[in-house]
C-alpha cells in the first residue's frame, strides 16, 4: 500500500451520548485503502453506534469523519452511499413482500430498468457466487439466503468501504469460506472493508487490523494475526475468559427424549419439513444439530416444541411419556421447553415488558398464574433472578424486551428457560449475534442444565459451537437427519459433506437404540 | 335488453363514486396508513363540488373543488397521525364524523337549490343511442375511474416510487433506515387518497341526485373502506368488486321499488350484501395463513423511529 496514500476513512474523537450512556466515547482510527478491518467488542460496547454514525443514520455529538482524508458530515445513509460506503446490517432491512429484486431496487439510489438492474444483480451473483433467484419473495427465503440479498445490494453499489455487521453468524463453514473469499476479493480490488463480529478466529483468518471496543472507549488497535483468540477477547472484555467447565468422567443416564419418525407437513412453500426423523437424547447429553440454513431446522423445532402438531402421539416422548399430541403448553407442563432461533416477536415478544414475557413461558411451570389471575411479584422476581444469574443489561424486569440488544435479549431469553429447570431443553441458535463472553456463559448454562440431568438439543449453524458443547452430533439436509455420532469420533469435513447432502449409507441406523 | 341496459348504466354509475374512493384508500393502506376518514372526506367533497357547480356551473371545475376539499380534509389526518402520531383508527372516526357535520354546516344555504347534472362525456348520437349507450352514455368521471384503476396499478406495480410506496407500507423502519422519508410517501398518499375520495364525493351531486342532502354519500365510504380489503389490495380486483357492490346496491334499488321477484328479498339484506361480503373475504384472508394475503405488513401502525 502507498504509504502516501490519505486513509480511507479516519474517525477522530467520535463521541455520542444517548441519554444515560455514553455509547461512543472519543473514538480515534483509520482505515486505509484495501484493508480488512475488524470491529470487536462486546453488546453494548458501542460498535452498532459507531458504524451507524459512519453510514449516516445518526450523527456524531462531536469528533470529525475523514472520508479519502477530506472532512465530510454524512447527514444521511443516501449520502454515505453516494461517498461510497455499503453496509450489510445484522438485522436485515429487507421488506418481506417484495421481492428480492424489488428489495435491491429500493437500495439503488439512481433509478434503473428493472431488466438492466437483473442482468446487473445476476451478474454480481455469478462473480461471487451468491446464488438466488432474484423473483423470490423474501418470506420465503431462509435467513441465510436473506443476508445474500443484502450483500448483493452493498456489492452492486461499487462500495469503497463495506460495512459488514455480524455477517458469518447465520453461515455455514463452506458458506464462511465463499464469503471470505468474496471479501478478500474485493479487498485486492481496493475495497476497504469495516467487518464487525464476535468470531475471532475468523477475524484472525481475515482481517489486517482490528479495533477493540469496550463500553463506548477504544481499548486497543491489534494486529490479529499477532494476537490469539483469548488475547483480543480479553481485552474485549476485560477479565480473563472461562473456558466451558465439564465434569470429569460423566455419564449418559437413560434416554430421556425420544424422537421417533418424526415428519411434518409442508406448511408453506418456502417451509423444508422434516422427514422421518429419529433420535434419542440422553439425560445429561447435549445432542447437536448441524445443518446450512433452510433444511428443515425450523419444521424440526416447532414440531419439537409443539408448534406443529404431529398426528402421532408417540413420535415424541419424554421420559417415555407421549408428547406428539400436545401443545407448547403441555409439553411445557411436562418438562420439555424450547427457543426458537428467531428472538424478537417469536422467542419475546417486544413490546412487552421482561416480567410479562416469562409469564408467557414460565406461567405453568413456575406458578406464576394463580385462578387466572397473574402473580406480577413473582414474575418480577423470577425475570430479577434471570437478569442477575445470565448478567443480562436491562434495567430491570419492567424494561421492554424490545430495547434490549439482540444479545442481551438472547441472554434473557436463555435465562428464562434454563432457570426452569426443564428436563428437556431444545434451543436453536443459542449464541447467534451474541459476544464471546456471553456465548461463553450461554455455553456454561447449558453445560451446567446437562449436568444436572436435562437432555439438551442444539440447533445450530454455527459448527464450531456444536464441536464445543455437544455430545453427540447428528446432521440435517433437506429435512432429514443424519445418524447421530459422537463428538469425538466424527471430522468436520464429514460434517461438511453431511451439510452438503452426501450421505452415507447410515442412514438406516438411525433408529431408536434399544 | 330493455331491462338489463338501464341496469347496467345504473350500476356503473353508483359503482364509480365508490371505485374512485376505493382506488384512494388503496394507495393509502399500501402506505401504511389506514384512513378510516373516507365518508368524512367524500361529504366535503360533495359540498364543495355542489358550490363549484351551482356557482360556475363548470362540472369539471366542480369535480376539482371536491378534489381540493377532499385533499385539505386529509391533512388534517395527516397532521394528527403522521406528525403527531395520533391513533389512526381514532383519528379516522374523528375524521368522517367532522365531515359529516362540516358539510351539513356548509351545505344548509343550498338545501333545495337544484343544480345541473353533469351531461355524458361522449355526442349524444352516441350517449343516447339505446344499446351504445352501455358503453358511451356517461360522464367523464366514470371515464377516468377506469382509467385510474390501470394508472395506480401501474403506479405501485411498474415505477420506482410506487415500489417505495410499496416499501414503507411493508416495513417502514427498513425503509427509514435505507433512506426513505416515511413521512413524506405517506403524506403524499394520504393527500391523493383525500382528493379521489373527494372527486367521489363531487359525483353524489354531479352524477347521481343534482341537489345537496345531508349525508347524501349514504355510507358508501365506508364500502370503499370494505372494498379495498374485499379486493385483497389488487388495484383490478377493486374495479371487479366496485362492480360487484354496484349491482348490489343497483339491486337494493331496485328491491325498493317494489314489483319483481327482487322485493321478495328485503332491501335492507341487499344493503347490508357488500358488508358481509367482505366479512366473508377476510374471514377467507385469515384461513390463508401464507404471505400472499398481500396485506401492508405496517398498516394502521404509526411510525416511531428510534432515533
Amino acid at each position: 500500500m502507498d504509504a502516501s496514500m490519505p486513509l480511507r476513512l479516519q474517525l477522530t474523537g467520535i463521541t455520542k451520548q444517548f441519554p444515560g450512556v455514553l455509547a461512543n466515547d472519543n473514538i480515534s482510527f483509520g482505515v486505509k485503502p484495501g484493508e480488512i478491518h475488524a470491529l470487536l467488542g462486546e453488546n453494548g460496547a458501542g460498535k452498532s453506534t459507531l458504524v451507524k454514525m459512519i453510514y449516516g443514520i445518526m450523527q456524531p455529538d462531536a469528533g470529525e469523519i475523514r472520508w479519502n482524508g477530506e472532512p465530510v458530515v454524512i447527514t444521511n445513509p443516501k449520502a454515505a452511499r453516494k461517498l461510497g460506503i455499503g453496509m450489510v446490517f445484522q438485522h436485515f432491512s429487507l421488506f418481506e413482500a417484495l421481492t428480492v429484486l424489488e428489495n435491491i431496487a429500493l437500495g439503488m439510489d439512481g433509478s434503473l430498468k428493472s431488466r438492466e438492474l437483473e442482468a446487473r444483480i445476476r451478474e454480481v451473483m455469478h462473480t461471487y457466487g451468491l446464488l438466488l433467484d432474484p423473483h423470490r419473495t423474501v418470506a420465503t427465503l431462509s435467513v441465510g439466503e436473506r443476508q445474500r440479498i443484502e450483500i448483493v445490494r452493498a456489492l452492486l453499489l461499487d462500495p469503497k468501504l463495506l460495512i459488514m455487521d455480524e455477517p458469518t453468524s447465520v453461515l455455514t463453514p463452506q458458506e464462511v469460506e465463499q464469503l471470505f473469499e468474496v471479501l478478500r476479493k474485493l479487498a485486492a480490488q481496493g475495497c476497504s472493508i469495516l467487518y464487525i463480529s464476535h468470531k475471532l478466529d475468523e477475524i484472525k483468518a481475515l482481517c489486517d487490523t482490528a479495533t477493540i471496543l469496550r463500553g463506548g472507549k477504544l481499548v486497543d488497535t491489534c494486529d490479529p494475526k499477532q494476537e490469539t483468540s483469548r488475547s483480543m477477547a480479553e481485552k474485549m472484555i476485560g477479565t480473563g475468559l472461562r473456558d466451558i467447565v465439564r465434569a470429569k468422567g460423566r455419564q449418559l443416564g437413560a434416554p430421556k427424549l425420544v424422537v421417533s419418525r418424526l415428519s411434518t407437513h409442508k406448511t408453506g412453500h418456502f417451509d423444508v419439513p422434516v422427514n422421518d426423523v429419529s433420535f434419542t437424547v440422553r439425560a445429561g447429553e447435549i445432542f447437536g444439530i448441524a445443518g446450512v440454513a433452510g433444511n428443515g431446522q425450523n419444521a424440526l423445532l416447532d414440531a419439537l416444541s409443539g408448534e406443529i402438531l404431529g398426528d402421532d402421539k408417540e413420535a415424541i416422548t419424554l421420559d417415555g411419556y407421549p408428547l406428539g399430541l400436545l401443545n407448547t403448553t403441555g409439553r411445557r407442563k411436562r418438562g420439555l421447553c424450547a427457543v426458537p432461533e428467531e428472538r424478537n416477536g417469536h422467542a419475546a415478544v417486544g413490546e412487552f415488558s421482561l416480567a410479562d414475557n416469562s409469564v408467557l413461558t414460565a406461567r405453568d411451570r413456575l406458578g406464576m398464574v394463580m385462578l387466572g389471575l397473574i402473580n406480577s411479584g413473582a414474575a418480577k422476581t423470577y425475570t430479577g433472578k434471570v437478569i442477575a444469574d445470565f448478567a443480562v443489561k436491562a434495567l430491570g424486569p419492567g424494561s421492554m424486551a424490545g430495547s434490549l440488544s439482540g444479545g442481551n435479549l438472547q441472554k434473557y431469553i436463555m435465562g428464562r428457560e434454563i432457570l426452569q429447570r426443564p428436563s428437556v431443553l431444545v434451543v436453536s441458535q443459542p449464541t447467534w449475534g451474541v459476544d464471546a463472553g456471553a456465548a461463553a456463559a450461554i455455553h456454561q448454562a447449558l453445560v451446567d442444565l446437562a449436568a444436572e440431568g436435562s437432555a439438551i438439543v442444539v440447533i445450530s449453524q454455527d459448527l464450531d459451537e456444536l464441536l464445543a458443547l455437544c455430545d453427540t452430533l447428528a446432521v440435517i439436509n433437506l429435512g432429514r437427519l443424519s445418524a447421530a455420532r459422537p463428538v469425538g469420533e466424527v471430522s468436520v469435513e464429514e460434517i461438511g459433506l453431511l451439510m452438503g447432502g452426501v450421505h452415507g449409507a447410515t442412514e438406516a441406523s438411525n433408529a431408536v437404540p434399544a | 335488453m330493455e331491462i338489463i341496459i338501464p341496469i347496467i348504466v345504473t350500476l356503473v354509475f353508483a359503482a364509480t363514486p365508490i371505485l374512485l374512493a376505493a382506488l384512494g384508500e388503496l394507495v393509502v393502506e399500501k402506505s401504511g396508513v389506514l384512513n378510516l376518514g373516507v365518508e368524512g372526506m367524500m361529504l366535503v367533497g360533495a359540498i364543495a363540488g355542489f358550490a363549484g357547480q351551482f356557482y360556475t356551473g363548470n362540472p369539471y371545475f366542480a369535480l376539482l373543488c371536491g378534489a381540493m376539499a377532499g385533499a385539505a380534509t386529509s391533512i388534517i389526518f395527516g397532521f394528527l397521525t403522521l406528525s403527531l402520531s395520533a391513533n389512526q383508527t381514532a383519528t379516522g372516526l374523528a375524521l368522517t364524523i367532522f365531515g359529516t357535520g362540516f358539510s351539513a354546516l356548509a351545505g344548509a344555504p343550498f338545501s333545495a337549490r337544484p343544480i345541473q347534472l353533469m351531461g355524458p362525456l361522449f355526442p349524444a348520437e352516441l350517449a343516447s343511442h339505446p344499446v351504445l349507450r352501455v358503453v358511451f352514455g356517461y360522464s367523464a368521471p366514470v371515464y377516468f375511474s377506469f382509467f385510474m384503476v390501470f394508472a395506480v396499478w401501474y403506479f405501485l406495480e411498474k415505477t420506482r416510487p410506487g415500489l417505495i410506496l410499496r416499501a414503507v407500507g411493508e416495513n417502514d423502519l427498513s425503509a427509514h433506515s435505507i433512506g426513505y422519508s416515511v413521512k413524506l410517501v405517506r403524506y403524499l398518499a394520504v393527500l391523493f387518497g383525500g382528493a379521489m375520495a373527494g372527486i367521489a364525493g363531487a359525483c353524489f351531486p354531479l352524477l347521481l341526485t343534482p341537489q345537496w342532502a345531508e349525508r347524501m354519500t349514504a355510507g358508501r365510504g365506508w364500502i370503499a373502506v370494505a372494498l379495498v380489503v374485499f379486493a385483497s389490495w389488487r388495484p383490478f380486483r377493486l374495479l371487479g368488486g366496485a362492480y360487484l357492490f354496484g349491482l348490489v346496491m343497483t339491486m337494493e334499488l331496485y328491491a325498493k321499488a317494489g314489483g319483481g321477484p327482487l322485493s321478495a328479498i328485503p332491501s335492507e339484506l341487499w344493503a347490508a350484501l357488500p358488508y358481509l361480503a367482505t366479512i366473508i373475504v377476510l374471514v377467507l384472508i385469515s384461513i390463508r395463513r401464507d404471505a400472499s394475503t398481500n396485506a401492508p405488513a405496517c398498516l394502521g401502525k404509526p411510525f416511531l423511529p428510534t432515533n
